[in-house]
């Protein structure tokens, strides 16, 4: 078989030219760099899977090195001390781990009862036309960059709090023991409260979209049936739908605390930035997020950076545990889901 | 009526009646942010916005520098992140579907993917400022991408996986190689849907701040140089929000409304290229 004078034949799938009848001696040298090509390919994908795992490796040992010097310097004391003085250099985390936890945990209790109503409407009262728009509108607003609500709440929601939410709280518990404290001091505007309440509308989408999508994979049956005997949708939500669902509403919640709790520039606009751990939830205060995004390019001195640093590792521990919870509560679901 | 009955109406009216209001008032409370950001952006918003520098304080200018310094630290960003994620989200779904390792990548990809932005900027300032001993666009740029990584992770692999396994049958078939099969076959019918993790990428990188304040740092001068300190939309705006300026506070809101418009085109248009695949 002369192949030399045949027409090259382009391969549709390969994209070059190769020979119709081409010898052995050619066709195993397409074959070996097939092979060859193939196997490179493989390695190259699998070194891109391991580079995700390293980058995860990464981030946890930077931070650590990062922080070594602090961790070094203040121990676990750094935890538990209140103190944050760049000119003694003596730092400690407690105000912005306490600003964290309650600014997300403000957020928390407003945004879960009212996303999980949303869902419920959502699923279950809302006509049918209207529920991809509502669904689509939902969801383009969570992906609304967080630094345009942290400008609303500095111009917008904060001088209106200021005038009315804060001091109706001020009178309404001024004269109440124990709440009074948590109450206490001049309406500022911006603070602790203020914050949790523009975590609140930033996390909201994310959990009603969440608990919408568990919802819906709940079979019709169970809750044809519930109907079927009579029950009224209150009583199918309560009783069918989130029992049903119960790990991967938790698993949203987590999954918006972990939001919550990462979150930087909603909460640095309007936090205060005050190294304090107060009582009042109407003073300013600070968060971990907060403390690094406008100290860290001021920081001089390697204690400090260190200790900024040693924050982030703080904050990255934490999230992690909590959004590795809520991933595995929504596998669970989704395995649920697809048996 | 039984009371019994009235009464389980009653709870019942009460319950749709919350779940209703809560609709209205969670929609209309963002509607309200939108409204408000429209108000005030557009007051602002003028071709010199696109044509001029960041002024000094009491002077007219423009964010010029700014929206530069973003698009270019939010393509570099792309470049480097979607290969890596493409190839990972690749191997995920055809050489390694079953295997352990996968298990193992989809856990931790999907943590990073709503990991602290701000962590991210740490990590980039360990790794490249401190070596480096200056910010530069560069280090913005790899920030942002550690970002994208994941995004198109999940996309590439959640769109491959509903590639159906008789195409890549055929294609196998036919001899061709698993690396032929894979590039020639299922990114083509996959493509459309890889594009849209793409787009999503940028819609998520184009508002973040945070990674950018200690690898970009910021500048207020015009500059093209990546391996300086770059201006962005987002730390502007943070910068001028903050100020005591009235003009800066207003620039601020029209990149404010930039960024915003910018974003949910992105995610428009992702959705409306993942519904025309579906409908095809």
């Amino acid at each position: 078989m002369p192949s030399s004078r045949e027409k090259p034949v382009t391969d549709m799938a390969i994209g070059r030219e190769a020979f119709g009848g081409a010898d052995v001696a050619s066709r195993s040298r397409v074959l070996r760099r097939m092979r060859l090509n193939d196997l490179g390919f493989r390695w190259i994908t699998r070194g891109a899977a391991l580079a995700v795992l390293a980058l995860l490796g990464g981030v946890i040992v930077s931070l650590v090195v990062g922080a070594a010097p602090a961790l070094r310097a203040f121990g676990f004391g750094f935890l538990i001390d209140e103190s944050w003085n760049p000119v003694t250099e003596t730092f400690g985390a407690l105000a912005p781990i306490y600003g964290t936890v309650v600014t997300s945990l403000i957020a928390m209790a407003i945004a879960v009862p009212i996303g999980l109503l949303i869902a419920i409407f959502l699923t279950e009262l809302c006509p049918l036309w209207l529920r991809r728009p509502i669904g689509i509108a939902i969801e383009l607003l969570a992906g609304i960059p967080s630094i345009i609500y942290g400008i609303w709440g500095l111009f917008v929601f904060a001088p209106f709090l200021q005038r009315t939410l804060q001091p109706a709280l001020i009178d309404l518990f001024g004269n109440v023991p124990l709440l009074a404290a948590v109450f206490e001091g001049p309406p500022y505007g911006i603070g602790i409260l203020t914050a949790g309440l523009i975590l609140a509308i930033m996390v909201l989408p994310f959990i009603t979209s969440i608990s919408r999508d568990v919802f819906e994979a709940v079979p019709p049956v169970l809750k044809e049936a519930a109907y079927g005997i009579g029950c009224t949708t209150w009583e199918v939500v309560r009783h069918v739908v989130i029992p049903y669902t119960r790990v991967g509403v938790i698993g949203g919640v987590m999954l918006g605390l972990g939001r919550a709790l990462g979150e930087t520039m909603a909460v640095t606009f309007v936090i205060g930035n005050a190294h304090k751990v107060p009582v009042s939830i109407l003073a300013p205060g600070t968060t971990i997020s907060a403390t690094i995004a406008n100290e860290f390019t001021e920081a001089v001195g390697d204690l400090y950076t260190a200790s900024l640093v040693a924050l982030g590792l703080i904050l990255f521990v934490i999230t992690f545990t909590v959004l590795a919870i809520a991933r595995y509560m929504l596998m669970r679901i989704e395995r649920r889901a697809g048996a | 009526m039984n009371p019994l009955y009235r009464r389980r109406r009653r709870r019942n009216g009460i319950a749709m009646g919350l779940a209703t209001g809560a609709t209205v008032l969670g929609l209309g409370w963002l509607a309200m942010i939108l409204g408000v950001l429209l108000w005030e952006g557009s007051s602002g918003l003028s071709l010199r916005v696109f044509s001029e520098m960041t002024p000094p304080p009491g002077a007219d200018g423009g964010l010029l520098n700014a929206v530069v310094g973003s698009v270019l630290m939010t393509t570099l960003a792309v470049l480097i992140g979607t290969p890596i994620g493409v190839l990972a989200g690749t191997y995920m779904a055809e050489y390694g579907r079953y295997e352990r390792l996968t298990s193992v990548v989809r856990f931790i990809n999907d943590v990073l993917l709503s990991a602290p932005s701000i962590v991210v900027g740490l990590f980039v300032y360990e790794i490249m400022v401190t070596p480096m001993g200056h910010f530069s666009g560069y280090a913005g740029a790899v920030a942002l991408a550690v970002i994208v990584i994941p995004v198109v992770v999940r996309t590439t692999e959640d769109m491959l996986l509903l590639v159906p396994n008789q195409l890549r049958e055929a294609a196998a078939a036919l001899g061709m190689p698993r690396a032929y099969v894979i590039r020639r076959v299922a990114y083509r019918a996959a493509r459309a849907g890889m594009l849209t993790g793409v787009l999503l990428a940028v819609a998520r990188i184009s508002g973040e701040t945070a990674p950018l304040l200690f690898t970009a740092l910021n500048n207020q001068f015009w500059s093209l140089n990546m391996n300086a300190p770059m201006a962005s939309l987002p730390v502007i705006i943070f910068q001028f929000a903050l100020s005591p300026y009235e003009d800066w506070q207003r620039l601020a809101w029209t990149g404010a409304l930039i960024i915003t418009i910018a974003v949910l085109g992105l995610s428009i248009f992702a959705r409306a290229l993942a519904a025309s695949r579906r409908a095809a």
